[in-house]
C-alpha cells in the first residue's frame, strides 16, 4: 500500500470553522459538502483500491469563486485537490482527510466555438466527448479521445496531459491546446495563451499540461478544433506471434503511412473482448492489430490495400478489411469494451500505462507473461502499437489483500521493465499516487528535486494536489517544499 | 536510480557554469550564434557554447525518433531523416539571410531553444510539440533530463517544453530527442492570386476547415510574391494552400479544394515548384527588409492576421501572412515609436509577438516579447531562479532584468 502523510492536526481541528468560510464564499445551496454521507461518493477515483474520505468537497460555478477558495485555503493552510470526473487510473484526484476536494463538474460550459479561427473555449468541467458533440454536426472534432471520453472533463485531461487511440496522427492533450484560464494556489486568475499558436516567453501552457494539478486549477481551456476527415475505416490483421505482429507494425510505419490508429491486443486481450462484445476476433490469434486510416473512400482503398499487403508478407492468421462504417465500428466493438470485457473475467483489475520503444515490444510481452506466472496473476495486454503505449491489465481478487498487493508489486516490476528497455513510467494516466514511489526508478534525485523547484515556485507551501507525483520525503514522511535558495 | 554517466564536454558546460554561479558572472549561452540577433542582446563577459556538442546519438526511424547533441547542425540532421525517407515535423526556417548570418550552420539546438517553426506548424505542431526529451545543464550546474526516447510520456513535470523556447535563459541543453515522421511522398500548392489579406485569409481558413489535411496556408502580398519561386506573373495578393501526402491523394484533395473554391487563375504548383515556394516562405524570403529595418514576428488568431497588417502599414511597416493568418511576419522603420505601433496592433488582437531583429539600440531599450501580467511575471522569476538561482544564464535576453 501507498503511504499518504499525515493530515495536519490543527486543520483538522478547525474543521467547523473551515467549513464555514467555504460556505461564506459560496453560498448556494449545495456547493460545499461536509456530511460524512455526501462526501463519500468523493473518496475515490478510477483507482478505487484506494480510498479517502475528504474534509469538504466545494462545487464552484465560477472562476472567481475558484480564486476564492484558493485564497481562502492559502491563507489557512488547507491541503486542495483538484477533481474533475474522477475517472483517473492513477489516483490523480485521490483525497486527503484534511484536504477540501474542488470539484469542476458545474463549470461546463461550453464558452465559444470559432470555426474561422478553429478553436472553443470551453469550461474545465465540459466532457472530452462533449466538446466534440458540440461541432460534430459542422463537420468538426477535438482529437485526443481518452478511453474514458464520456465522461472525463477537459480539466482533467489537461491535468494528466491524456492521449487515446488516435494520437499517432493527432497528438495528446498538449499538442492540441492553444490556451488556459488558471488560479493559483494565492487565488490570482492567470490567462495563458489564447487563440494563437506560438506564445512568446516561457511555454507556461506546456509545462501546465500533465502537470496533474500540481502548480495550479484550470478553469477554462482553449482547444484546438480540426475538420474531420472525408471518413475512416478499419481493418482486423491477427498474426501467429507477439513477434510477428511487432514485426508488422514496424513495416507498416516504415512505409511512410501513418494511419490514424495502430492498436495491438494480445491473446488473453482478444478472448476477453471477443466474449464480451462479440466482435469476431479471430480466437486462434496470438497477437492482433486493429488499423484504422482516413480520407476519401478511394484514399481509404488504396491505403488499407497497401497496409494488407504489408500484413500480407508477415504470414498473417486472417485479415478483415471493413467495408462500411458499420464493419469499423464492429472492429472497434471489441477493443472499446476492453475494460468492461476484462471487469467481466475479473472485477478487479490494475490498468498499467508504461511506454517503451516499439522494438522492445516483444520482449516486453515475454517478460510481463514470466511475471504472470510467477506471480499467479492473469494479465492482458493493450498496445497503442505506434507510439509505443502498453496498457497491461493485471486481474486480482480486491477480497483478497495478499493478491491485490501481489498485483501492485507485478505493476512495478512491469514499470520497471518499461524504464530499464528505454521507457517511461507513464504514457497518458499520470503518476499521480500509483506511481509516486516508482518516480525514483526513472529520474535522479537531482532530477526530482529540480521538478520540487518547479513546484514550489509556483505552491510554496504544497498545498496543491499533495502526495501525488513527488515520492514522500524518507526522512519526514511529506514532500515538503524544497525552497529555491539553496 | 543513478545518475546517467555525463560526457566530457557536459562536464565542462557544467564546470563552466559552476564557476560563473560562483562568481555570478553571467554567461551569454549560444550554440552557433546565428540567433544572437533575436530579443535583446546579453551582457556577458564569458561565453559557454554547444558547438563542441555534435553528432546524432540516436536514430531509430520505425520508433520515429532521433536523438542528437546540441551543438548538431540542423543541415545534418535534416539530411540524416532525409536518407530514411523521413522528415522534421515542424519544418524549422532558415533565418540566416534575415538575420545576417548567412553561412554559418544553425544547430538543433539553436532551433529548440528559440522553438522557430515553419508552415507546417498550422497543421502539425510546434518544435516543442515534438521535443520528446532533453538533457541539459542548469545554472545550479546539474545535468538533468526530462522526457525521453518514447513518443508518449507524462512522467513528471514537462521540463522539455519549458527549455524549449526559453532562449538559454534555464539550462544548456546538451542533447536533444525529437519526434520525427515519414516525409509524404508528394506535395502540390494551390496559388490563388488576386485577393487582398481579408479574402486570402478567408480562402486559408476554408482550406484549414476543409476535410483535406491541409498542411500549410500562407498569404503573399502583390509586393512579396516575385520573392516566392512559381509566383511569378500572378497579379495581386496571392493565397498559397498546400497537401502532403501520397501522389494521388495530392491531386485529388487539391482538385477538390480548387473546385470548391471556384475561383480564376488559380495556379498549381507542383511537388518542385512546391517545395521551392515553402521553403521561400518558411524562411521569410516574401519579407526582404531593408539592412537597417526591424523584423516583427506576431502571433494572433488566424482571422485577426489582415487586421494587424492594416494597423501597421500607414507606419511604413509591411509583411505577409503564414499559418492560415495567425503568424505576421513584419518588417518596418528600427525605432520606437514603429515598435509601439506593432505592440499596440499584435495587443488589440489579444496575440502576442517577438522582436525577431532590430539594432542592439532599439533591442536593448525596448520590450522584445509583452510583458506578463504580475501574477505571472512572479512566477516566471521564481521559475528562473529556480533553475538558475544565480541568474547568470542569457541573463536579459528574453525580460529586462531576468
Amino acid at each position: 500500500m501507498i503511504r499518504q502523510p499525515d493530515p495536519k492536526p490543527d486543520v483538522l481541528a478547525r474543521r467547523d470553522a473551515i467549513v464555514a468560510g467555504l460556505r461564506a464564499l459560496l453560498p448556494a445551496e449545495d456547493a460545499v459538502i461536509a456530511e460524512p454521507i455526501r462526501l463519500k461518493p468523493y473518496e475515490t477515483d478510477g483507482l478505487s483500491a484506494y480510498r479517502q474520505v475528504p474534509l469538504a468537497v466545494v462545487l464552484p460555478d465560477t472562476t472567481e469563486q475558484v480564486a476564492a477558495i484558493l485564497a481562502f485555503c492559502y491563507r489557512n493552510g488547507v491541503r486542495v485537490i483538484p477533481r474533475g470526473a474522477g475517472t483517473s487510473l492513477s489516483g490523480g484526484a485521490l483525497p486527503l482527510e484534511d484536504a477540501v476536494v474542488v470539484g469542476m463538474m458545474r463549470m461546463n460550459q461550453i464558452l465559444d466555438v470559432d470555426y474561422a479561427d478553429r478553436c472553443a473555449v470551453v469550461q474545465a468541467g465540459v466532457t472530452n466527448i462533449g466538446i466534440t458533440n458540440a461541432v460534430a454536426a459542422d463537420g468538426f472534432f477535438y482529437a485526443p479521445d481518452p478511453s474514458s471520453q464520456l465522461a472525463c472533463m477537459i480539466g482533467g485531461n489537461v491535468g494528466m496531459n491524456s492521449g487515446g487511440a488516435h494520437c499517432l496522427k493527432y497528438g495528446v492533450t498538449a499538442n492540441n491546446l492553444l490556451g488556459l484560464k488558471i488560479v493559483t494556489i494565492q487565488g490570482e486568475i492567470i490567462d495563458i495563451g489564447g487563440a494563437h499558436l506560438d506564445a512568446a516567453g516561457y511555454d507556461w501552457l506546456g509545462l501546465l499540461t500533465g502537470a496533474e494539478g500540481q502548480l495550479a486549477i484550470v478553469t477554462e481551456v482553449t482547444v484546438r478544433l480540426l475538420r474531420a476527415p472525408e471518413g475512416a475505416r478499419a481493418m482486423l490483421a491477427a498474426f501467429k506471434s507477439n513477434e510477428i505482429a511487432g514485426g508488422c507494425v514496424d513495416a507498416i510505419i516504415s512505409s511512410g503511412i501513418i494511419p490514424v490508429a495502430l492498436e495491438f491486443m494480445d491473446r488473453p486481450a482478444i478472448h476477453a473482448c471477443e466474449a464480451f462484445a462479440h466482435a469476431g476476433y479471430p480466437l486462434d490469434a496470438e497477437a492482433m492489430l486493429i488499423i484504422e486510416v482516413e480520407g476519401s473512400p478511394a484514399e481509404q482503398d488504396d491505403l488499407l490495400a497497401k497496409i494488407s499487403d504489408i500484413c500480407n508478407r508477415f504470414d498473417p492468421i486472417s485479415l478483415k478489411v471493413s467495408q462500411s462504417e458499420e464493419e469499423s465500428l464492429a472492429i472497434w466493438k471489441g477493443r472499446k469494451g476492453a475494460f468492461g470485457a476484462i471487469g467481466r473475467i475479473s472485477p478487479d483489475y490494475l490498468c498499467m500505462d508504461g511506454t517503451i520503444p516499439t522494438s522492445q515490444l516483444p520482449l516486453v510481452l515475454r517478460r510481463i507473461q514470466e511475471m504472470s506466472d510467477s506471480y499467479g496473476l492473469k494479465v492482458a495486454n493493450i498496445f497503442h502499437a505506434g507510439d509505443g503505449n502498453l496498457h497491461p491489465l493485471i486481474m486480482f481478487d480486491a477480497n483478497d489483500p495478499a493478491s491485490f498487493h501481489a498485483a501492485e508489486r507485478f505493476g512495478a516490476d512491469i514499470l520497471t521493465l518499461c524504464v530499464e528497455v528505454g521507457g517511461c513510467l507513464t504514457g497518458e494516466h499520470g503518476v499521480g499516487v500509483e506511481k509516486r514511489d516508482l518516480m525514483t526508478v526513472q529520474f535522479t534525485q537531482q532530477e526530482l528535486d529540480q521538478q520540487r523547484r518547479i513546484k514550489s515556485a509556483f505552491d510554496p507551501d504544497w498545498l496543491l494536489n499533495p502526495s501525488k507525483v513527488f515520492p514522500l520525503q524518507a526522512e519526514t514522511g511529506t514532500q515538503a517544499g524544497l525552497k529555491h535558495a539553496a | 536510480m543513478n545518475h546517467p554517466p555525463a560526457s566530457a564536454a557536459e562536464e565542462e558546460i557544467a564546470g563552466t557554469i559552476r564557476a560563473a554561479a560562483a562568481a555570478k558572472e553571467p554567461l551569454l549561452v549560444q550554440g552557433n550564434a546565428t540567433k544572437s540577433g533575436m530579443l535583446r542582446p546579453v551582457q556577458a563577459a564569458r561565453t559557454v557554447s554547444t558547438a563542441g556538442l555534435s553528432g546524432i546519438t540516436l536514430y531509430a526511424p520505425k520508433e520515429l525518433i532521433l536523438t542528437a547533441r546540441a551543438g548538431t547542425p540542423l543541415a545534418e540532421i535534416e539530411a540524416a531523416v532525409a536518407e530514411a525517407g523521413q522528415h522534421l515535423i515542424a519544418e524549422p526556417p532558415d533565418l540566416s539571410d534575415l538575420l545576417g548570418t548567412a553561412g554559418k550552420p544553425q544547430t538543433l539546438g539553436g532551433v529548440v531553444a528559440t522553438n522557430l517553426s515553419g508552415p507546417r506548424r498550422v497543421a502539425w505542431g510546434a518544435m516543442r510539440d515534438h521535443v520528446l526529451g532533453v538533457r541539459a545543464v542548469t545554472g545550479r550546474a546539474e545535468i538533468i533530463r526530462s522526457g525521453g526516447r518514447v513518443l508518449k510520456n507524462v512522467t513528471g513535470l514537462d521540463l522539455c517544453k519549458l527549455l524549449t523556447g526559453s532562449h538559454g535563459t534555464l539550462g544548456v541543453i546538451t542533447e536533444i530527442t525529437l519526434k520525427v515522421l515519414p516525409a509524404p511522398p508528394g506535395t502540390g500548392t494551390l496559388a490563388l492570386p488576386g485577393l487582398d489579406a481579408e479574402a486570402g485569409v478567408r480562402v486559408l481558413a476554408a482550406a484549414l476547415g476543409s476535410p483535406f489535411s491541409v498542411s500549410a496556408a500562407a498569404w503573399v502580398p502583390p509586393e512579396g510574391t516575385a520573392r516566392v519561386p512559381g509566383l511569378d506573373g500572378l497579379a495581386g495578393g496571392t493565397a498559397l494552400i498546400r497537401i502532403e501526402d501520397f501522389p494521388s491523394s495530392v491531386d485529388y484533395r487539391l482538385g477538390r479544394l480548387r473546385d470548391g473554391f471556384g475561383l480564376a487563375g488559380v495556379r498549381l504548383l507542383d511537388s518542385v515548384e512546391s517545395r521551392a515556394a515553402w521553403r521561400a516562405v518558411r524562411d521569410a524570403a516574401p519579407l526582404a527588409p531593408r539592412p537597417e529595418d526591424a523584423v516583427w514576428r506576431v502571433s494572433v488568431r488566424p482571422s485577426a492576421g489582415p487586421g494587424v497588417l492594416a494597423a501597421v502599414a500607414p507606419h511604413g511597416v509591411s509583411g505577409f501572412l503564414d499559418w492560415g493568418g495567425g503568424l505576421v511576419w513584419l518588417a518596418g522603420p528600427a525605432d520606437a515609436a514603429t515598435h509601439q505601433v506593432v505592440e499596440a496592433a499584435a495587443g488589440a488582437s489579444r496575440g502576442t509577438w517577438t522582436l525577431l531583429r532590430a539594432p542592439d539600440t532599439l533591442r536593448g531599450a525596448v520590450r522584445v516579447v509583452p510583458d506578463e501580467a504580475p501574477a505571472l511575471a512572479r512566477i516566471t522569476r521564481e521559475v528562473k531562479a529556480a533553475l538558475d538561482p544565480a541568474g547568470i544564464l542569457n541573463p536579459g535576453r528574453i525580460f529586462a532584468g531576468l
